[in-house]
């Protein structure tokens, strides 16, 4: 009944064409928003449950966030383009590592040429974001197998970016500027004169730079880059007789995929972690993102969220539901079942909706455009 | 419809947990949190330690009720060795009880790292008995940071002592050989450039290699180690790697008399995989070694007799069950100090920051404690932040960790130019202005 | 001469390092032969295997049974486990997904994996348990030619010969009984094997136990290796570019590719390792596969991938 259609007529072109053809949609998602930028910050100063402690901020939120980021990053490589890549974890620690580069100064001496590199530190924003553009350079060459490569074979070919980069942040000192652990600390977070220190304040700027690449990937996914994706990813060959490049299409996804996924992993680094090690972007990074692509649903942006959200909520609701029912069972006991039951709720999820959340959504939509007379 | 409406049931199910109720906590207790592994691949190693520090919490409240009448209020969180777990069980328990986390205990130099700026600004101190960042003995720039026992710069200062002390003296270093073989990770690559400081001092060859997490395969390594035939190979390891690596020695027949592993390199899960081939390999020791003392008495009368242990008895004494027993002690012990300042009620990290930074355990206090034998007496100072830096060297007889050597101090003239070159650079990165110790009371 | 010796045996070692990859490789080509699953889970299945061995032994033993005795018993309880693992996956996870697209069944693997590790260490404990089947010493073979001879394994020989006889014995049932036959319809074309009465369910569920029991064999071997623990999940990433190097759906394949990377690895690691930082050959091993799949995308011995409109 609330989730109607009839009367909202399209009179020009650019209506037809909006994000949110619907008004319901534009309604939810303006509450949404009002509720992700006045109302959580809000709650958050006058520590109104749930936001009593910083936890749900500082250890949900900020991270669900970032991850969502580099989900969107993963899920138009994957999801858009068709290309399985288990190498996004490495692609956020360049990102990382880069914009760490970037913003302590580059130094790069040739000494075979009596001349040396040297960029002075750069501010934290701009360095985030070259960050993000060198991922999408290295993504680039990381790339070019995929033309050749296909499918699963694909994915295990994209595992050498992940464990050559492993092994080049922990190997090779200049990333680190030669700390003695090999673990580098954020610099302060200056944006151009304003001080990012509290969780509300990283929360915020998370949440915005989310928010922007979050609507500029859904632009690019259905404009003509979009769609050339796609057509790759339904048949390939088939694309490239009506006339798609694929070169230039599989690139692209590549280079967006991986500027999209490096600027989340600076922030990962800079925003969230505040010191790290190359094991915070390992393999498992690269799986956990994968899982939140496909579980929220291949070729979603908003899959992408809902998968985050699922894909890091989940544990941890697993883990304190026992501790707060009062359920006498060990840690160790409950970290098994964790184990299980996640496990089986993925299986659960696949068997049920192989197309993930998304497809849920959309669905539910269906039905609630006919509620409550589904004839 | 009813499959989207079984769908939608069971994520409300999921959902509905989101909302946490806080039980309500009783006000005369001490919250202390538990960051443990028991599940990956470090659980080996993690569990053991865990469980000691269970039980001896357990036997403060069973046996004293609690510290000085406060109980001690614990709840575990299992990070699995992984930063961004601990990151986020730190986040979810650094303000549960009445006052907040006492302190916390990571386990793991990963998280250490990324909690040190955290811990910091939350005012909660950490404790890294034994593990963690060598420089934040400097209490002056880390005042929440606490490597209580040694770091690994002592450590590696004891190997080479005991090295020295093999070969008849530090002049026979001279033109030696000697590898470390350490998890290539921030915990393996810390004791680095003390090493390199030591080999510059004494004239030793120095070659680092590295093993790759989690380190089931190194072959290439013990291949190379064949060929070059260092006079002593040193094991920084963690979990599998330690016992692969006691294999891998004896499958290319180097002894095992010359391989010393870190303290965290010798329990029982690290030899006992590898049988009759473990036999002679040598380990520090973080002060105390394997077997039972008198508080063990008490942790069996009081706990395990009630049915309150946290694992079964015959692994009670084990080494990093006595490392977990000894750390969660001198927590304890952090707290009974501030109680003695700020009256004997629940504390707030801040609170039990100052105890630790004062605390003073004689050897009288040690004895009455029950760890007689275990501990030297610990005094920890604004400036120096680790208390004591003593360590002997044990050896594996095939059934149990025999203790081979006296005790060596190591050389706090020689690491503390680097602790201070160190956590200096650290200060000027992050703008700390340094305490200054002298006006400390 | 002491050069050339040591390289001899950093080969040596490398192949049979190889070889024992190769084991864990072998359990996925199966899988993905007969059903186009990419099974993740083959790590974890070898835990499992092993947990199940070698708490069987040592209660086994415990209770005075002789060595031999046990060791069977063992055996057939862990082989008893891994077919009622296999029964459930097939029951629940993979039949339900038939028709679903590799990506969706390689996510449902890992899935499994998650299942498999926590129930394993609930069931069978988390602690490391030592396992002996094998001699662990060394050989030092021609050490009149070579000072300080060839050094070379027993349990990479063990591993080796193990290996040989298990490719044989599926290279038999392949090709020889009626069941490989079906199981080769099936792996062509599902849905013809199934309209000329081949019992699909029944076909899956023999891959997948052949696979656990190959799992078992791996776990016997690496069990001795490293003590059976968790650790030896992390098994499952190294066999990952031995499987590609070979192909995903050749069982000469994996052994080929293992010994490919073994060797290939181990010769990097130790003469080209010490100047780059050492600890490379993981990623090694994975260039390698990049190198040889831009060569061949469908591997060596894997079969041509023919794209149709």
């Amino acid at each position: 009944m609330l989730y109607r259609e009839a009367g909202q007529f399209k009179t020009t072109y650019a209506e037809d064409m909006a994000i949110f053809p619907i008004r319901q949609d534009r309604i939810a998602l303006a509450v949404l928003l009002g509720i992700a930028f006045i109302g959580v910050p809000l709650l958050a100063t006058f520590h109104i449950w749930p936001f009593g402690s910083d936890y749900l901020l500082w250890a949900i939120l900020l991270p669900f966030l970032i991850l969502a980021l580099a989900a969107i990053g993963t899920n138009i490589l994957v999801g858009y383009c068709g290309q399985i890549s288990l190498g996004s974890g490495a692609f956020m620690a360049i990102g990382a590592y880069s914009a760490y580069k970037l913003v302590t100064g580059v130094h790069i001496p040739l000494a075979w040429l009596s001349f040396a590199i040297s960029i002075p530190p750069l501010p934290v924003f701009a360095s985030i974001l070259l960050g993000g553009l060198i991922a999408a350079g290295v993504g680039i060459l990381f790339g070019i197998p995929s033309l050749r490569i296909k499918g699963l074979y694909l994915a295990v070919a994209t595992l050498a970016a992940q464990f050559f980069f492993d092994w080049a942040f922990l190997r090779i000192p200049w990333f680190t500027n030669y700390a003695p652990s090999g673990s580098v600390n954020a610099p302060e977070l200056n944006f151009f004169g304003l001080i990012v220190q509290s969780p509300i304040e990283r929360y915020l700027l998370c949440l915005l730079l989310v928010t922007l690449m979050a609507l500029l990937a859904k632009n690019l996914v259905r404009g003509n880059l979009g769609r050339q994706w796609m057509a790759i990813r339904d048949m390939d060959i088939a694309a490239e007789l009506i006339g798609i490049r694929p070169l230039y299409a599989k690139l692209t996804a590549f280079a967006v995929s991986s500027f999209i996924i490096g600027v989340a992993g600076a922030l990962w680094a800079f925003v969230y972690l505040g010191s790290w090690e190359p094991l915070a972007f390992s393999i498992d990074r690269s799986l956990q993102l994968l899982f939140m692509v496909i579980i929220g649903g291949l070729g979603s942006i908003m899959g992408s969220f809902v998968g985050a959200a699922f894909i890091l909520i989940v544990p941890i609701m697993l883990n304190l539901i026992p501790a707060e029912l009062g359920v006498p069972l060990s840690t160790e006991t409950i970290a098994h079942f964790e184990f299980i039951i996640f496990g089986s709720l993925i299986c659960y999820l696949l068997i049920k909706e192989p197309h993930g959340f998304a497809r849920l959504i959309s669905i539910g939509k269906e039905k609630l455009r006919l509620w409550p007379f589904p004839y | 419809m009813p499959r989207i409406a079984r769908n939608a049931l069971i994520l409300a199910a999921v959902v509905s947990g989101a909302v946490v109720s806080a039980p309500a906590a009783a006000q005369n207790e001490q919250f202390i949190p538990i960051l443990s592994y028991r599940t990956g691949p470090y659980a080996v190693n993690g569990a053991p330690y865990a469980n000691g520090v269970a039980d001896y919490y357990n036997l403060v409240n069973e046996r004293d009720g609690g510290i000085n009448g406060v109980k001690i209020l614990v709840e575990e969180c299992e990070t699995g060795y992984a930063t961004d777990k601990g990151v986020e069980c730190y986040e979810r328990l650094k303000s549960k009880g009445p006052t907040g986390a006492a302190f916390i205990n990571p386990l793991s130099t990963g998280i250490t790292f990324a909690l040190t700026e955290k811990t910091a600004t939350d005012k909660i101190p950490i404790i890294t008995m034994g593990y963690g960042r060598a420089d934040s003995k400097n209490g002056a720039v880390f005042p929440y940071n606490f490597p209580l026992l040694g770091t690994y710069w002592s450590a590696a200062d004891i190997a080479i002592q005991h090295v020295a002390k093999e070969l008849g003296g530090f002049d026979k270093l001279k033109g030696k050989k000697i590898s470390l073989l350490y998890h290539d990770s921030p915990y393996g690559k810390e004791p680095i450039p003390m090493l390199q400081v030591l080999a510059q001092k004494y004239g030793f060859e120095f070659t680092p290699t590295p093993v790759t997490h989690p380190g089931v395969e190194q072959k290439s390594q013990w291949l190379a180690i064949r060929q070059n035939r260092p006079d002593y190979v040193l094991v920084w390891g963690w979990g599998v790697m330690n016992s692969t690596a006691v294999k891998e020695a004896a499958a290319v027949a180097y002894p095992r008399e010359k391989m010393i592993g870190v303290w965290w390199s010798g329990a029982e899960p690290d030899v006992t995989p590898a049988g009759d081939q473990a036999i002679g390999y040598k380990s520090l020791m973080l002060q105390h070694g394997a077997g039972k003392f008198p508080v063990h008495a008490d942790i069996e009368k009081y706990v395990y007799a009630k049915g309150k242990g946290s694992t079964d008895s015959g692994k009670v004494g084990e080494v990093l069950y006595n490392r977990g027993v000894v750390n969660a002690m001198l927590g304890v012990e952090a707290i009974r100090k501030a109680q003695e300042k700020f009256g004997q009620k629940p504390l707030t990290g801040e609170q039990v920051r100052w105890g630790l930074e004062n605390l003073n355990l004689s050897e009288a206090r040690i004895k009455e404690l029950g760890f007689d034998g275990m501990l030297k007496p610990i005094k920890i100072s604004c400036s120096d932040h680790e208390g004591t830096r003593d360590g002997r060297v044990q050896q594996w007889d095939g059934k149990s960790w025999k203790i081979i050597s006296d005790w060596y101090t190591a050389d706090e003239p020689l690491i503390d130019p680097l602790v201070r070159d160190v956590s200096g650079k650290y200060a000027a990165d992050k703008k700390i202005q340094p305490r200054e110790c002298s006006k400390e009371s | 001469m002491i050069a050339l010796g040591q390289f001899l045996e950093v080969l040596i070692g490398g192949l049979m390092s190889g070889v024992l990859y190769s084991l864990v490789a072998l359990g996925f080509v199966l899988i993905f032969k007969a059903s186009g699953v990419f099974n993740f889970a083959q790590g974890a299945m070898v835990l499992l295997a092993g947990l199940a061995l070698v708490r069987a032994l040592d209660l086994l033993v415990a209770n005075g049974f002789p060595l031999w005795v046990a060791i069977v018993l063992g055996i057939a309880f862990a082989a008893a486990i891994m077919a009622t693992t296999a029964w459930l996956i097939e029951r629940f996870v993979i039949g339900p997904l038939v028709n679903q697209d590799g990506l969706t069944l390689f996510m449902s693997t890992i899935g499994v994996t998650f299942v498999i590790e926590g129930a394993a260490e609930m069931i069978f404990g988390s602690d490391v348990y030592p396992l002996r089947l094998f001699p662990t010493d060394a050989w030092f073979v021609l050490e009149d030619v070579f000072p300080g001879g060839i050094l070379v394994n027993k349990l990479d020989v063990w591993g080796a010969l193990i290996a040989g006889i298990l490719v044989a014995g599926l290279a038999i049932f392949f090709q020889r009984t009626k069941t490989g036959r079906a199981l080769r319809a099936v792996a062509d074309d599902h849905l013809a094997a199934h309209s000329v009465g081949i019992p699909i369910g029944w076909i899956w569920f023999v891959v997948w136990l052949a696979a656990g029991l190959v799992a078992l064999v791996a776990a016997t071997v690496w069990g001795t290796k490293l003590g059976v623990q968790f650790s030896i999940t992390f098994l499952a990433l190294k066999a990952l570019p031995v499987l590609i190097i070979g192909g995903l759906t050749s069982i000469p394949g994996a052994i080929a590719g293992g010994l490919i990377v073994g060797a290939g690895e181990k010769i990097a690691e130790v003469y080209l390792g010490p100047s780059i930082g050492g600890g490379i050959e993981y990623w090694f091993a994975y260039v390698l596969a990049l190198a040889v799949l831009l060569v061949r995308p469908q591997g060596l011995f894997g079969e041509r991938i023919i794209e149709r409109v």
